[in-house]
């Protein structure tokens, strides 16, 4: 099932403007979960020309293969990040054509009062969030958050033409063209976790520069938001020593404790806690420092909401890392980032591949 | 006593090297195999027998907290690692780290708290860990983030035939289990040592998918509500009254050749026996109960009162009788007495 | 189909009892399957061999209850629930056990019915103390809805239409099912209700190429319904989401332009919250492409549960259509990429 990748010569790594590009191409691209296949494509063209093989499995999670210099035996690490991005999906069709929806993934309704959406119909249709005007409503009514049932997308077409085009299951997301902000910050919806993406690109990238002995499956995983379903059956077919997911995880900002977030442009964050094989986590640590990479700690106390929950139990148990960019705004149209954290991640996890041998992996179920 | 050194040990969710260490020690001798996975769960295997291949499970770890940040002051801040009620936390003695550094869980003093807020349950975001020390700086040199904390207990006798304690859940069924491993039983047994069942049954899944038992049988430790105030329907299991069957739970429900194979077990040996008398909450049973193509899977358990806070009781009696149960069973399942087989049909 | 919806409705199987229903389904089936059997989650599996695609269609057979948790000095049983049941539903129904016993639920003495929950309630079957009580019903005795089906029209209303209703279209499409290379899996799945536990060990079994789920879903077109377009009697569902499951996109297509090429009617539906078998199915081993057909059924886990006839007798067409049609898993999931 694995397709041989026509790989053309290259002589060039991937710039801080390739980087910018390529984020504004992954997450203009539509991918909510459970269909991400457009975006699959986009993240593949620009994949392709790092890694040896590729395929995809029967769910649609997309795994890229890069050999490593091992003779035989080689360690397997596994590096996981989603493509899937929260969205709307028409419920009904109401009288006079006004769009019912429900989220896919967690969507907070009050975000999306006001925002154009583009829905992915039988046509790509465009349409804006509508709800009762505030001239309508009383001050009661207007000091509470909109709720899901309260909206509905409005297309501008009769109903009968809408019928025709958008049934209920037609997916939209928000219109937003990425944003960029002072200095290495951008602005974009799916940052969570096409920042991921790009950490995994970079990562393929250093490693043309670096030796590695393991073999790296590089998988952009789908239904993530939905459940964390895409990575439990992709490392369940992969089969790695060791799984590291790359994820966002939430910025600093006013009103939320210091020791609960982590700071925008100060290097990735490395998780540890029971989610976290203890000799992966340090070994994370270790290489920061060795390499001078910039990072921060965050403790989770259980599970992760991000693929590491489904990587680690996985099979007979697999050593799990998790390394997060510090986002602000999570699962909005806003969500805000600095492109350092992402390059400096993408060196981090390409050092730590470049230093698992035989003696580290066979450590890993040694307690 | 390996109970009381189990229950003493420190091993929350995630950081369960010392109780594997005491088991190592205490089991070692008695098995044909030992080895841990990339989780840490901790296995032991012995015996070949004809009958079925067993497992048997107990959980190591024990609820906690954990370091997630430092005051200017010195002063730890902490998450819960599993589900404590936060009202038992103010005021208990913990340790932290690897160098379990002593510590105090504080709180503002009640003098200085208006009268509106001493009605209220003191939060986990209004608690800190004191270990002493001045400074931020102080407190790093002794501590680092993601370090974790137990709370710390001493298990002392008391009562009729009581122990109070802390741990209890689930070092009372590795104690049990760790027994009974070292008696003979005409069987292919591995007893595992699971890691983090408090924070989602994490480990005992992957355990069963690596051994591929075909009957698996979980001691734990359940709640016993057999106390004033709370009436007869809602005291789940009665302290004293024997090993707690489990009928069904939140992840887990009993079939029938098991609950028959438990009862009519305890029955023929004299053992008094009781049903768990509540429904909810998940154990490692259910997740061991879905892994491969599924795996017939029993749970009893030791009743402990003010279970998840570090001054529970159980009683001596439950735990003997408890063991002498899976024995029985044990020995049953050796002698054929378990019909593992299901029924298939040829019809062309 | 009404004689055989009306046995199995009234049939007892609550979640992880589901033996009574299993053997009625095994009598349907056994002279149109080459093999039968079942394992110890629960599920029974009927089996037509064959050559070509490996598919797996679940249909859980287990339906809400309540079990007994405590019998009280005075012969009354506290229990609690097996499955989604609502305290204001149980609130005077009557209940039976496996062994035929009967009873009936009153209500501890409440000022505000608001406030009622499980452990308010309690069974009554009649006996003058405990003594009497246990002699029928013993601590983890699991009792359903006793409730005869009826007729209204074209419509049925009965107890555990959640799901009987989608066994009933599995067993008449496996009855029909004369001529395929396929080889079916029809598994009649235990204790979904508590959580697609039996299709999940029964789908890890069978690792197959495609898997389908045959269940209830909910209807949007009673007064103060939830957002949904579906209705009951406009055909059999085919699933886009719920919250256990995103369809394959690619099965959910396939079962579109087939209704739509043969002319059967059907609606689109997406769940807002609830789960069914291909929640668990479809993230089984290396994951399995899925779909479900759902029924539309109105009151759903209450005792009175309403599904159309003619919507099940569309649902078997279509699932009969599919399952009969050669597959080429090839043809179907070519790597996107390639």
């Amino acid at each position: 099932m694995w397709n041989k990748v026509q790989v053309s010569p290259k002589n060039w790594g991937l710039s801080d403007l390739d980087i910018k590009r390529f984020l504004k191409d992954i997450c203009e691209a539509p991918g909510v979960s459970g269909y991400e296949h457009h975006v699959a494509k986009v993240i593949k063209a620009a994949f392709c020309q790092f890694c040896d093989e590729v395929r995809q499995d029967r769910l649609g999670n997309v795994v890229f293969y890069k050999k490593g210099t091992g003779e035989s035996n080689r360690p397997r690490i596994l590096l996981a990040a989603h493509m899937d991005e929260i969205g709307l999906m028409v419920t009904k069709v109401e009288e006079g054509g006004f769009l019912r929806f429900t989220a896919v993934g967690g969507i907070d309704p009050r975000t999306i009062v006001g925002q154009e959406v583009i829905l992915y119909g039988k046509e790509t249709l465009a349409g804006v969030i509508g709800a009762k005007p505030p001239h309508l409503t009383d001050d009661e009514e207007r000091g509470k958050g909109h709720k899901i049932e309260d909206l509905h997308i409005d297309v501008g077409l009769p109903e009968d033409q809408v019928r025709k085009l958008a049934a209920p299951g037609t997916l939209a997301v928000i219109r937003r063209e990425l944003i960029e902000l002072a200095g290495n910050s951008i602005a974009a919806k799916a940052l969570d976790d096409r920042a991921g993406i790009a950490v995994l690109l970079t990562c393929l990238d250093e490693l043309e520069r670096l030796q590695h002995s393991a073999d790296v499956y590089a998988v952009a995983t789908v239904q993530e938001e939905v459940g964390v379903r895409g990575a439990a059956v992709a490392t369940y077919g992969v089969v790695p020593d060791i799984g590291i997911a790359v994820d966002v995880t939430h910025g600093e900002m006013p009103g939320v404790p210091e020791h609960d977030v982590s700071y925008i442009g100060k290097g990735p964050a490395l998780t540890l806690g029971p989610n976290i094989h203890p000799k992966v986590g340090k070994e994370l640590v270790r290489l920061a420092k060795e390499y001078r990479i910039p990072y921060q700690i965050e403790v989770t106390p259980g599970v992760t909401g991000t693929d590491a929950r489904a990587i680690q139990v996985t099979r007979g148990g697999i050593a799990t890392g998790l390394v997060s960019i510090p986002l602000r705004y999570m699962h909005t149209s806003v969500e805000l980032l600095d492109l350092d954290d992402i390059k400096q991640a993408g060196r981090l996890l390409a050092h730590f591949i470049a230093a698992v041998d035989h003696e580290f992996v066979e450590g890993l179920p040694c307690y | 006593m390996l109970l009381k050194r189990l229950t003493e040990a420190y091993g929350v969710s995630g950081d369960e090297g010392d109780i594997r260490d005491i088991l190592k020690e205490e089991l070692s001798g008695h098995a044909d195999e030992v080895y841990t996975d990339a989780l840490g769960n901790l296995f032991f295997r012995k015996g070949k027998g004809r009958g079925p291949k067993v497992m048997l499970a107990a959980h190591m770890d024990e609820i906690g907290l954990i370091v997630v940040g430092f005051e200017k002051s010195g002063l730890l801040r902490v998450h819960k690692v599993g589900g404590i009620d936060d009202r038992v936390l103010v005021s208990k003695p913990v340790v932290v780290g690897k160098n379990k550094v002593p510590g105090v869980i504080g709180a503002k003093a009640v003098h200085l708290q208006k009268p509106s807020e001493r009605k209220k349950a003191i939060k986990i975001e209004n608690l800190y860990i004191d270990l002493g020390v001045r400074s931020q700086d102080e407190a790093e040199k002794l501590v680092s983030l993601g370090d974790y904390v137990s709370l710390s207990a001493k298990t002392r006798e008391a009562g009729d035939n009581c122990l109070i304690g802390k741990a209890f859940d689930d070092r009372v069924g590795c104690a049990i289990l760790a027994e009974l491993f070292k008696e003979d039983f005409d069987l292919d047994i591995t007893a595992v040592f699971t890691v983090q069942e408090e924070v989602g049954l994490r480990g005992s899944g992957v355990a069963a998918y690596s051994i591929h038992p075909d009957v698996a049988i979980v001691v734990e430790s359940t709640s016993a509500s057999d106390v004033v105030g709370t009436k007869d329907a809602s005291h789940v299991t009665t302290l004293g009254g024997g090993p707690a069957i489990t009928l069904m739970d939140a992840s887990y429900i009993a079939p029938q050749v098991i609950i028959d194979l438990f009862v009519q077990t305890a029955e023929k040996l004299g053992i008094p026996h009781q049903f768990r008398r509540l429904t909810t909450s998940g154990t490692d049973a259910g997740k061991i109960a879905q892994t491969h193509a599924g795996i017939l899977t029993g749970l009893v358990s030791v009743p402990c009162r003010y279970i998840h806070s570090p001054a529970s009781i159980i009683n001596i009696n439950d735990v003997q009788n408890t063991s002498r149960l899976v024995k029985g069973v044990l020995n049953v399942i050796a002698e054929g007495g378990l019909t593992l087989e299901t029924t298939t049909e040829k019809i062309k | 189909m009404k004689q055989l919806l009306k046995k199995l409705s009234e049939a007892y199987g609550p979640s992880g009892r589901e033996e009574q229903v299993g053997r009625m389904i095994r009598d349907e089936l056994k002279d149109y399957v080459d093999e039968i059997y079942t394992d110890n989650t629960g599920n029974l599996y009927a089996v037509k061999k064959g050559t070509g695609a490996k598919i797996m269609v679940a249909a859980h057979m287990d339906e809400i209850g309540v079990i007994v948790t405590f019998v009280e000095e005075k012969g009354f049983l506290r229990f609690s629930n097996v499955g989604g049941v609502n305290p204001h539903i149980l609130l005077g129904q009557r209940m039976v056990f496996a062994n035929g016993t009967i009873g009936t639920i009153g209500m501890e003495k409440l000022d505000d019915i608001k406030k009622l929950t499980l452990e308010k309630l309690y069974i009554d079957i009649g006996a003058k103390d405990r003594e009497e009580a246990v002699a029928k019903v013993k601590v983890g005795d699991i009792a359903t809805y006793n409730r005869d089906v009826v007729e209204a029209g074209n419509r049925i209303i009965g107890k555990a239409m959640d799901n009987r209703a989608g066994c009933a279209v599995l067993i008449k499409a496996m009855q029909e099912l004369t001529k395929t290379d396929n080889e079916i899996y029809a598994v009649f799945t235990a204790q979904e209700e508590v959580g697609l536990r039996g299709s999940r060990t029964a789908s890890y079994r069978l690792n197959p190429d495609l898997g389908f789920a045959v269940d209830v879903t909910l209807v949007g077109d009673t007064p103060e319904a939830p957002t949904m377009d579906v209705s009951l009697g406009k055909g059999p569902t085919v699933k886009v989401k719920d919250a256990s499951v995103i369809c394959h996109p690619k099965v959910k297509e396939m079962l579109e332009s087939l209704a739509e090429k043969e002319n059967i009617p059907y609606q689109l539906e997406v769940l807002i919250a609830g789960g069914t078998d291909a929640g668990a199915i479809h993230l089984s081993r290396e994951g399995i492409p899925s779909g479900v057909i759902s029924i539309p059924c109105r009151y759903v886990h209450t005792p009175g549960e309403m599904v159309d006839l003619d919507d099940m007798a569309n649902a078997v067409r279509l699932l009969t259509l599919f399952l009969s049609q050669p597959l080429n898993m090839q043809e179907i999931f070519p790597c996107y990429l390639s």
